[in-house]
């Protein structure tokens, strides 16, 4: 062991530390022009099955040919920056889509195999199925027992006042708020904390048993406590109903969520299990997005 | 070799906490690598003042890993970050953990050169040599490696432990046959036992660092295998 090796090791960590300044650069932004979804689109048990999906605001493409499934009784969260479609995808779930003028949708999607944009299918029913909740809570200008028991009435779940009353306590135990409000049903439920308006809306939704509950930004209007409640209420609701979520939270994504969609400027460019995408993703893109490079 | 981006946060703070685990790595690295070196010359040129030296500098090793621990626990709590980011963050994290340890064997070896010293005989230099020089080319390679992100070097270097392992089998066998026939010979030969053990020990080490770089490049854990020999 001589001198001259220890000179060789000093200028090795020259070397070393002159790689580190140079940092290569990469371009992130690759061509996504033809692109193909990475991962694993397709599930054996799916509820319901997404098939080359194109959306279309008048002449404004607003999805490019995306193919997915939603796996029975499992959250899958849809990512990606400000305008890329998630929200487009997940309102023509339910077909809220109908609701705005020029909006056209191409392809297929389809529930337990049957054609959600069918001309036969009944949409009241389809909503009933597919319940929905948004980014702010909109309780109705009613009473708490009211604004639960409401979708029930109106679609005939039940005409007696004593099954009324079991389904409204029901669903407001599994949205987690019914020991906060047991006690003034019958106040209004604008009156109610934003956390607590948003579990009621989400009582509401499940009140009529729907299979899917459809959520956009659940809990971007909500402080910490409120949304960590209503995420422990999305761990708990995958087990008895199927969940598709939209948040710009990726933490929350990764928190809540079995399957991680990306989309990138109208294109669905990778699926994978939560833990993957979040660890180990397949596609530049998801990786430049969830590590905060671009968005 | 793979391409490895750590730029480009929207948040520039981001890039510079990454580029500074970094580089603490590389800087407690070429420290450990100059602790193992000179632990190593201690021995062989008899030299106790070095390796009293070595025992001393061992302390701002320790401090290294408690700073480089506390920036990726920092980074971790402020930045949550995902994929290629949250890999270099655990395994700076771990990788900190076995350059400490590296050190410690150094300094292990240096308290060996202290007692050693004191004998007369010559016996078990050329063992110590012998390892020593492999032990220090396996360090070397790993850091390396970890400078450039170079998985093809670091598999290579992954599968030199296997021959450190194989020497240390040898120098242990000579060092038995040894004893038997000399045995005023003993707590010499037992203080080289201890040196050869902490240099294959710091083989270990090494190919802990090299099974940590193609997982932030990769993302695949090739832990807990003798030799990986798929190239992809």
């Amino acid at each position: 062991m001589s001198t001259t090796v220890v000179s060789a090791a000093e200028t090795d960590s020259n070397t070393r530390s002159q790689h580190l300044m140079s940092g290569d650069q990469t371009n992130f932004l690759n061509d996504i022009q033809d692109h193909v979804t990475v991962g694993t689109c397709f599930s054996e048990n799916a509820k319901m099955s997404i098939k080359n999906v194109s959306v279309f605001y008048g002449n404004k493409q607003a999805i490019f040919d995306a193919s997915v499934d939603i796996t029975e009784n499992q959250v899958i969260a849809m990512i990606g920056p400000s305008g890329c479609g998630k929200s487009t995808l997940l309102r023509s779930l339910n077909r809220m889509n109908d609701t705005i003028e020029g909006c056209r949708v191409k392809g297929h999607i389809s529930m337990d195999g049957q054609d959600l944009y069918s001309p036969k299918l009944d949409v009241v029913e389809l909503r009933a199925r597919v319940g929905m909740v948004f980014q702010k809570p909109n309780p109705f200008p009613k009473s708490i027992y009211d604004n639960v028991a409401y979708g029930p009435k109106i679609h005939g779940l039940t005409d007696s006042r004593y099954e009324l009353d079991e389904i409204v306590e029901e669903s407001l135990r599994r949205a987690g708020l019914w020991d906060e409000v047991r006690d003034r049903l019958q106040q209004p439920g604008t009156g109610l904390s934003g956390g607590q308006q948003q579990r009621l809306c989400i009582a509401r939704a499940i009140a009529v048993s729907p299979e899917v509950i459809l959520m956009d930004e659940p809990c971007s209007a909500l402080d910490p406590i409120a949304t960590a409640r209503i995420e422990e209420l999305i761990e708990e609701l995958s087990q008895n109903f199927t969940i598709a979520i939209v948040t710009h939270n990726m933490q929350q994504a990764a928190r809540v969520s079995h399957r991680t969609a990306y989309f990138h400027l109208g294109k669905l460019i990778e699926v994978n299990p939560t833990e993957q995408v979040f660890t180990m993703p397949e596609h530049n893109l998801t990786e430049s997005y969830i590590t905060g490079r671009f968005g | 070799m793979e391409d490895i981006a750590l730029e480009n946060h929207i948040v520039k703070q981001f890039d510079e906490e990454l580029d500074e685990i970094r580089t603490l790595l590389m800087a407690m690295g070429g420290m450990v690598e100059q602790q193992l070196q000179d632990s190593i010359q201690s021995i062989v040129k008899v030299d106790s003042g070095l390796a009293d030296s070595v025992i001393e500098r061992d302390k701002r090793v320790d401090e290294m890993e408690l700073e480089i621990d506390e920036a990726c626990l920092t980074i971790i709590a402020r930045r949550q970050p995902a994929a290629t980011d949250l890999r270099l963050v655990m395994m700076v994290s771990k990788a900190v953990n076995d350059l400490e340890r590296i050190g410690d064997e150094a300094k292990k070896i240096a308290k060996q050169a202290i007692l050693l010293s004191e004998q007369e005989n010559p016996w078990g230099f050329t063992e110590v040599r012998h390892l020593g020089k492999a032990a220090l080319s396996i360090l070397n390679n790993a850091l390396d490696a970890f400078a450039r992100f170079d998985t093809e070097a670091a598999l290579r270097t992954f599968n030199q432990d296997q021959q450190i392992d194989l020497d240390y089998q040898t120098a242990l066998r000579e060092s038995v046959t040894y004893m038997m026939e000399d045995p005023k010979s003993i707590s010499r030969v037992i203080n080289i036992l201890w040196v050869i053990r902490s240099l294959e020990r710091v083989g270990d080490h090494a190919k802990n660092l090299c099974e940590q770089i193609v997982f932030v490049v990769r993302g695949t854990d090739i832990r807990h295998q003798a030799v990986f020999d798929d190239t992809h």
